[in-house]
């Protein structure tokens, strides 16, 4: 079976992002980009597929600025056979990424969908869920464990409870959460490899997808500093301090 | 505005209805024909989200109300009803007894199961069953809002919802400026954005911690309407509830609670969170963990704080040995004191603590709990 699956190019997770004064966004020039890292345990996930013979053919896709070929290479270099790049202007939400992803998957036709369960910059955790609505396909969000089974796949799902098991027939949407897999490092030939894979472009027009959507960002700012940075001597200090200070306990 | 889609086709030979009038089965279609008309005052629709094993209605949920009613303050007086959607369980049921001690709640639909297999699939919240029946609800009563905790449940189920009506979702929101009008964070909680949301339905997950939980108070006379659905789709088939792995725990709810104790990889070993849990026991404390204990195998998931797991906001949290990453941060900073034990003087955790204690945890946590226990004493027979 074929298998689609996504990544996003975002800030790098170690980078503390700064507001710009204009209340417009944040600062991302100069400023290391990657791939989420929930689109990296995708990644990882699908390959593996690819390595027990689940999958035929693993299928890159990322909707985002020409930049995103990068991580579109990085995928390729994990083990992807091939990718889709929808190239877009502007940072567009969820409800059009799933729309261009939808067009995607009815033209490649694949069994699994394996996606991140956020992006780590807009925090939405919305897309996996919306394309699976507009395929009417099942989903399996947060899942830290697949098992696919003929025409099934068992995903366990990491819930505010517990964990949760659910039984999907395909084809599927899934998303990941971090216990899912311990994502791989491309190693030097295999990125020169990747460097040959097709990457096919295309934009939303293509798709037959307009980015319309209903979310108006009207300013971006700073969240409350605290002032933290007092340090006590003692346990009995600290004790003292939350009692009679803080009052807390 | 959505592109055109297989099940779609049919929209255009019913253009005198609303683009989001449109159920999975003719039945749904055309109960919402005739609703459509006659409907003209608005109210927002809460989804409900019930601990299964106790009829009790969840926190994220108990707060949503109180986001909804700050949503829709500025509206005309009758158009500023709450109704509670509470699927899986029927009118007489222990939960929807409960629930009618909210005194913000007007009106309460519940979906009575047939048996227990769809009752499980509505009550674990199973989008593929969840958002249809939303869908099904907003066709018929054209709600202003539709809202949910922004918990593992909220976060399955609305973006599903948004999208069947074709509309965006606004995540995790921990301001109301107006009812169309929202602050979310992004980017682990270092930026908060201003965000309008212009559909015509505006669908909401809400941070359980930046909202009061509504009160239950005695029960009011409220209405109660029973719904029979069953959704027809493609997806709500291909789905089955298996099982659940709970982790048992006397301690308080981590998002509830008023003081949380948290571990990090400083702990060094599964076994060593006990003396957390003894410390924990003296406050009344909530155990959490950081990523790193989580991932090197000291706790389960379901106890991680940070941006990719629980937010909590207690009186009281306790870092120890947690270095203090931003994702970390993202789920804790907004506690009213926030008190890190150490060993390392730069951990960047002492930045936003109230009190920092640069010690060795393994010595330091068994004496404030020896501590706590003598002042305990003292106080007894003081």
């Amino acid at each position: 079976m074929k298998v689609l699956v996504t990544v996003k190019r975002v800030v790098d997770y170690a980078v503390k992002v700064r507001v710009k004064p204009d209340g417009s966004g944040v600062d991302l020039s100069n400023v290391k980009m990657s791939m989420n890292p929930f689109c990296e345990i995708a990644v990882e996930e699908a390959v593996r597929l690819k390595e027990s013979k689940v999958a035929s053919e693993v299928i890159v896709a990322s909707v985002g600025p020409s930049q995103s070929s990068e991580q579109i290479r990085t995928a390729l270099a994990m083990g992807a056979d091939r990718g889709i790049h929808v190239e877009v202007e502007q940072e567009l939400p969820p409800s059009v990424v799933s729309r261009a992803l939808k067009f995607i998957v009815l033209k490649e036709k694949p069994s699994l969908v394996i996606l991140g369960k956020q992006a780590i910059d807009d925090d939405c955790n919305q897309t996996g869920q919306m394309l699976a609505q507009i395929l009417d396909w099942p989903q399996g969000t947060f899942v830290s464990k697949v098992k696919v089974e003929g025409e099934k796949v068992q995903v366990t799902r990491e819930v505010d409870r517990g964990l949760e098991t659910l039984e999907l027939r395909l084809p599927a949407i899934i998303t990941c959460d971090l216990r899912l897999n311990e994502p791989r490092y491309a190693t030097l030939p295999n990125i020169m490899k990747a460097k040959k894979k097709p990457v096919e472009k295309l934009g939303l027009k293509d798709l037959n997808c307009d980015p319309l959507h209903g979310i108006q960002t009207l300013s971006v700012f700073e969240p409350h500093k605290r002032q933290g940075g007092n340090k006590v001597e003692s346990v009995a200090e600290l004790i003292d301090k939350l009692r009679n200070e803080a009052k807390v306990i | 505005m959505w592109s055109t889609s297989l099940a779609r086709a049919s929209i255009s030979l019913r253009s005198n209805t609303t683009k989001t009038c449109f159920g999975y089965s003719k039945i749904h279609r055309d109960t919402c024909l005739q609703l459509h008309s006659s409907a003209s005052a608005m109210a927002a629709l809460v989804i409900a989200e019930t601990d299964p094993t106790r009829s009790q209605l969840q926190g994220s949920s108990l707060a949503a109300i109180t986001a909804t009613s700050q949503m829709i303050a500025k509206e005309e007086p009758q158009d500023n009803e709450i109704h509670l959607l509470m699927a899986g369980f029927s009118s007489d049921s222990e939960a929807v007894k409960k629930a009618k001690g909210i005194q913000q709640i007007s009106k309460i639909y519940v979906v009575p199961s047939p048996n227990e297999a769809t009752e499980k699939l509505f009550k674990y919240g199973v989008a593929e069953w969840m958002a249809p029946c939303i869908q099904y609800l907003q066709d018929k009563y054209k709600f202003s809002h539709i809202v949910a905790g922004a918990s593992t449940f909220g976060k399955n189920i609305m973006p599903r919802v948004a999208a069947s009506l074709e509309v965006s979702q606004i995540s995790d929101i921990t301001g109301v400026e107006g009812s169309d009008v929202f602050i979310r964070p992004i980017y682990a909680g270092n930026a908060l954005s201003k965000v309008k949301c212009t559909d015509p339905v505006k669908v909401v997950t809400v941070r359980g911690t930046a909202f009061e939980k509504a009160v239950l108070k005695e029960a009011q006379n409220l209405p109660v309407e029973e719904l029979s659905f069953t959704p027809e789709t493609n997806a709500s088939k291909c789905v089955k509830w298996l099982s659940e792995e709970v982790s048992q725990s006397e301690r308080p709810d981590l998002t509830s609670a008023r003081v949380v104790i948290s571990g990090g990889r400083g702990l060094k070993s599964a076994d060593n969170f006990k003396i957390l849990e003894a410390l924990a026991d003296k406050l009344g404390a909530a155990i959490g963990a950081s990523r790193a204990a989580v991932d090197a195998g000291f706790c389960p998931n379901e106890m991680q704080v940070g941006q990719t797991g629980k937010a909590v906001a207690p009186e009281l949290y306790i870092a120890v040995g947690i270095s203090g990453a931003i994702q970390h941060l993202a789920g804790m900073k907004d506690s009213k004191v926030i008190v890190a034990i150490n060993k390392d003087p730069d951990a960047p955790i002492f930045q936003v603590a109230d009190y920092g204690l640069v010690a060795d945890l393994f010595e330091a946590v068994p004496e404030m709990t020896k501590l706590l226990d003598q002042n305990a004493k003292t106080a007894v027979h003081s």
